[in-house]
C-alpha cells in the first residue's frame, strides 16, 4: 500500500482542539476536516463501515459549507452516536453540498474525547489547507 | 503585548485607535504574564473596539485566557437601546456552571465509604461522551423546560424547594419561547437531561479545609472545617452548543458584512433590539434553564446516592447555583445615572454584593455565593459578592482556574496512570469515563487557582468564604 499523505494535523491551543486539513480542492479539505474533527473523538481508522448517510447542505458560501458540514456530522455523533469511518463522496456545486459517508455507532470503541460545536476561532480556507477551531 | 500596570491587582489597556473603551483585567504580577501571552488581551481589545453601545470597559477577570470571540474570563455590558448581543460573549456551552451542596456528614464519615460512594454516583449520574440520561422528555415536556427550568424539574418531583430558591434566576431565567430553539437544538437535547458530559465538566466530592469568614459561611450552611460538600461543574449539554452554532450561522447569514468586517468571526453580533438578536436571547435563555434544570437533577441523584450509602437522615442543602456563560438585563449605574445593560459573562461568575434584590432571601444580608472551582485534584473555593464588585466588574468576578496548558501539550507531558496516582498520593478517588479525560485535566494543566482566587479577594470583587479540597472526582 502507498502510504497516502498527510491528510491533517493538530495545532497547539490552550483550551480547545485545533486542526489543518489538507486538500487541493474543496471537495479534499472538506473531507480531510471531516476526519481531522472525528479524530479528535476517536480513532477513524479503526471504525466499521456498517451504516451510511447522505448529507445535503445549503449555505451562502464556501465557509458557511463546511461549517454546517461538520455540524451536521457532530450532530449525528451526539444524537445517534455515529463515528465516522470514511468520506466516500462530497461533490459541491454552487451553493450546494451533496456527501455521503460511512461509519458506525460509537458503542465498544475507545473514546478519545468529546466535541462540544465547530468554531470560526482563527478559521482559515486556503487553497492548500484548511484551519478550525472545535470547543471541546 | 504590555498590559499597564495600574494596582497590584489591576491592569490596563488605554483607549487607543478605534477601541471605544479601554480593556481591564484583574490580575497579579503572576498571572498578567499568560493572559499577555496566550492571545487573550488581543481578544479583550476586539471586544473593546468591535461593538456599539459598550460600557465603560471590556474587562477580563484573573483567570482569563484564550477562547473563540470574547477571551474565556470576558465580562461586558452592552446598553439595552443601542446595544448588541453576540454567542460569542456567552459561549457554547451556555449557562455552563456550578452548583453546590452542603451535607451533613464530615470527612470521617465518608472517607471509609469512598469508593463505594463514587461507584453510586458514577451509576446514578450518566457521563462521559454520548451517556445518555434515563429520562426521556416528549416535545411538550422539553419546551416546558425551556421555558420553567429548576422549575420543570421541580414540578417532576426531582430535588426539593431549596434547590430552586438557592439559584440565580431560581433556575427559570424569564423570556424563553420554545420556538427559538431549532428541532435539532431539541433534538440534542431530549436524551441528555441530568447528564454530566465530558471534558472539563465533573462532580466532586469535597471536604471544607479552610473557612475565611465563619458568619457567612454558615449562613450558606458551611459550619465547620471537615464537612463534606458537593461541587456539581456542567451546562446545557448538546442542546446549548447547538443554539450556540445555529445563531452564530443566521447571524452570519443576516449580516454578512459585519462578519467580513470583524477581527474574529466568532465576534458576530446582531443589534440587542433586532428580531434575530431577540430570538437569539430567547434560545440562550432556554438553554440556560436547561442547564439549571440539568444540575438540579444530576444533584437530586446526588442526594439520592448519599442516602443509599450514607442512610436516610442524610442531608444535601443546595447552597447555590451560578451560572458562568450567560447574558441577562441588568441595572448598573454608568456615570452616575442607573441604566438596564445587557451584561455578557463569558467564563465569569456574577458576584452580587448584599442588599441586591435579585439574591434568595437568606443571603441578601451577606452577598451572594461566588463558587469557583479550581482543577481536578486542587482546592477550590466560594466566595461571596462584594459592593466594590459593581463599580469595578459589572458585578463580576473569575470563574475558575482557567486553563494555562493546550490539551495535546497535558497529553504529551502527563500520563492517565500518572495523574491517578498522583491524585493517590493525595488521598484524592477518582473515577472517569475516559483515560484521556483524566490527562486533559491534569491540574498541571491549569492556573494556579489560589492566586485566582487572591486577585478576586484582593481586588475587593468577591470575597473568601471558604476553601475546600476533592475527596473524590467523577469526570466524564
Amino acid at each position: 500500500m502507498v502510504r497516502k499523505k498527510k491528510r491533517f494535523e493538530y495545532l497547539e491551543h490552550t483550551a480547545d482542539a485545533k486542526f489543518k486539513a489538507y486538500g487541493k480542492t474543496d471537495e479534499e479539505r472538506f473531507e480531510n476536516a471531516a476526519l481531522a474533527m472525528f479524530n479528535i473523538v476517536i480513532n477513524t481508522e479503526k471504525i466499521r463501515e456498517v451504516e451510511m448517510h447522505t448529507l445535503e447542505i445549503k449555505a451562502k458560501n464556501l465557509r458557511g459549507l463546511l461549517y454546517d458540514f461538520l455540524d451536521e456530522l457532530l450532530y449525528l455523533h451526539d444524537v445517534e452516536g455515529f463515528v465516522l469511518a470514511k468520506v466516500k463522496k462530497v461533490v459541491i456545486e454552487e451553493n450546494t453540498l451533496k456527501a455521503t459517508v460511512t461509519g458506525d455507532k460509537y458503542q465498544g470503541y475507545e473514546i478519545r474525547g468529546h466535541i462540544k460545536a465547530v468554531t470560526y476561532n482563527d478559521f482559515e480556507y486556503t487553497k492548500n489547507y484548511v484551519v478550525m477551531v472545535m470547543d471541546l | 503585548m504590555k498590559a499597564k500596570k495600574i494596582n497590584d491587582y489591576l491592569y490596563e489597556i488605554p483607549k487607543t485607535g478605534n477601541m471605544k473603551v479601554p480593556v481591564k483585567i484583574f490580575a497579579s504580577d503572576k498571572l498578567i504574564k499568560a493572559i499577555e501571552d496566550d492571545g487573550a488581551l488581543q481578544q479583550g481589545i476586539n471586544v473593546a473596539s468591535s461593538f456599539e453601545g459598550i460600557q465603560k470597559a471590556s474587562f477580563m477577570m484573573s483567570d482569563a485566557h484564550k477562547g473563540y470571540g470574547f477571551p474565556i474570563g470576558g465580562v461586558a455590558a452592552f446598553d439595552k437601546e443601542k446595544g448588541i448581543i453576540t454567542p460569542g460573549g456567552i459561549g457554547f456551552d451556555i449557562n455552563c456552571g456550578v452548583r453546590m451542596l452542603a451535607t451533613n456528614l464530615n470527612k470521617e464519615e465518608v472517607t471509609p465509604k469512598m469508593k463505594i460512594l463514587l461507584d453510586k454516583l458514577f451509576e446514578l449520574v450518566p457521563c462521559g461522551v454520548g451517556s445518555e440520561s434515563k429520562i426521556r422528555l416528549t416535545d411538550d415536556e422539553l419546551d416546558d423546560v425551556l421555558v420553567n427550568g429548576s422549575k420543570f424539574a421541580a414540578k417532576k418531583g426531582y430535588g426539593t424547594q431549596e434547590d430552586v430558591t438557592h439559584a440565580e434566576e431560581e433556575g427559570s431565567m424569564k423570556g424563553c419561547d420554545p420556538k427559538t430553539v431549532s428541532m435539532k437544538a431539541k433534538g440534542r437535547g431530549r436524551r441528555q437531561l441530568g447528564t454530566l458530559g465530558a471534558g472539563n465538566h465533573f462532580l466532586e466530592v469535597q471536604v471544607v479545609d479552610e473557612i475565611y469568614d465563619e458568619e457567612t459561611a454558615k449562613t450558606f450552611g458551611i459550619n465547620k472545617k471537615g464537612q463534606v460538600v458537593i461541587m456539581i461543574h456542567c451546562g446545557s449539554r448538546g442542546l446549548g452548543h447547538q443554539v450556540c452554532s445555529d445563531y452564530i450561522r443566521k447571524f452570519e447569514d443576516e449580516y454578512p458584512k459585519i462578519i467580513e468586517s470583524l477581527p474574529e468571526k466568532d465576534l458576530i453580533y446582531a443589534p440587542f433590539n433586532s428580531r434575530l438578536g431577540q430570538d437569539y436571547y430567547s434560545a440562550m435563555i432556554g438553554s440556560a434553564n436547561y442547564a439549571w434544570a440539568n444540575r438540579h437533577v444530576i444533584a437530586h441523584f446526588v442526594r439520592q446516592g448519599f442516602k443509599e450509602v450514607f442512610g436516610e437522615k442524610t442531608e444535601l442543602r443546595t447552597i447555590y447555583d451560578v451560572a458562568h456563560n450567560i447574558a441577562k438585563l441588568e441595572k448598573h449605574i454608568v456615570d452616575g445615572v442607573e441604566k438596564e445593560l445587557i451584561v455578557h459573562r463569558k467564563g465569569a461568575t456574577r458576584a452580587f454584593p448584599p442588599g441586591r434584590t435579585e439574591l434568595p432571601k437568606n443571603y441578601v444580608g451577606v452577598g451572594q455565593p461566588v463558587i469557583l472551582p479550581g482543577s481536578m485534584g486542587t482546592a477550590s473555593y466560594l466566595l461571596k459578592g462584594a459592593e466594590k464588585a459593581m463599580e469595578l466588574s459589572f458585578g463580576s468576578t473569575a470563574h475558575g482556574a482557567g486553563r494555562s496548558m493546550g490539551r495535546f501539550a497535558a497529553m504529551k507531558k502527563y500520563s492517565s496512570e500518572q495523574v491517578i496516582s498522583e491524585l493517590e498520593k493525595n488521598n484524592i478517588l477518582i473515577r472517569s469515563a475516559s483515560k484521556k479525560g483524566i490527562v486533559e485535566e491534569a491540574p498541571g494543566a491549569y492556573k494556579d487557582i489560589d492566586e485566582v482566587v487572591r486577585v478576586s479577594d484582593k481586588a475587593g470583587i468577591a470575597e473568601l468564604v471558604a476553601r475546600v479540597r476533592p475527596l473524590g472526582v467523577i469526570k466524564g
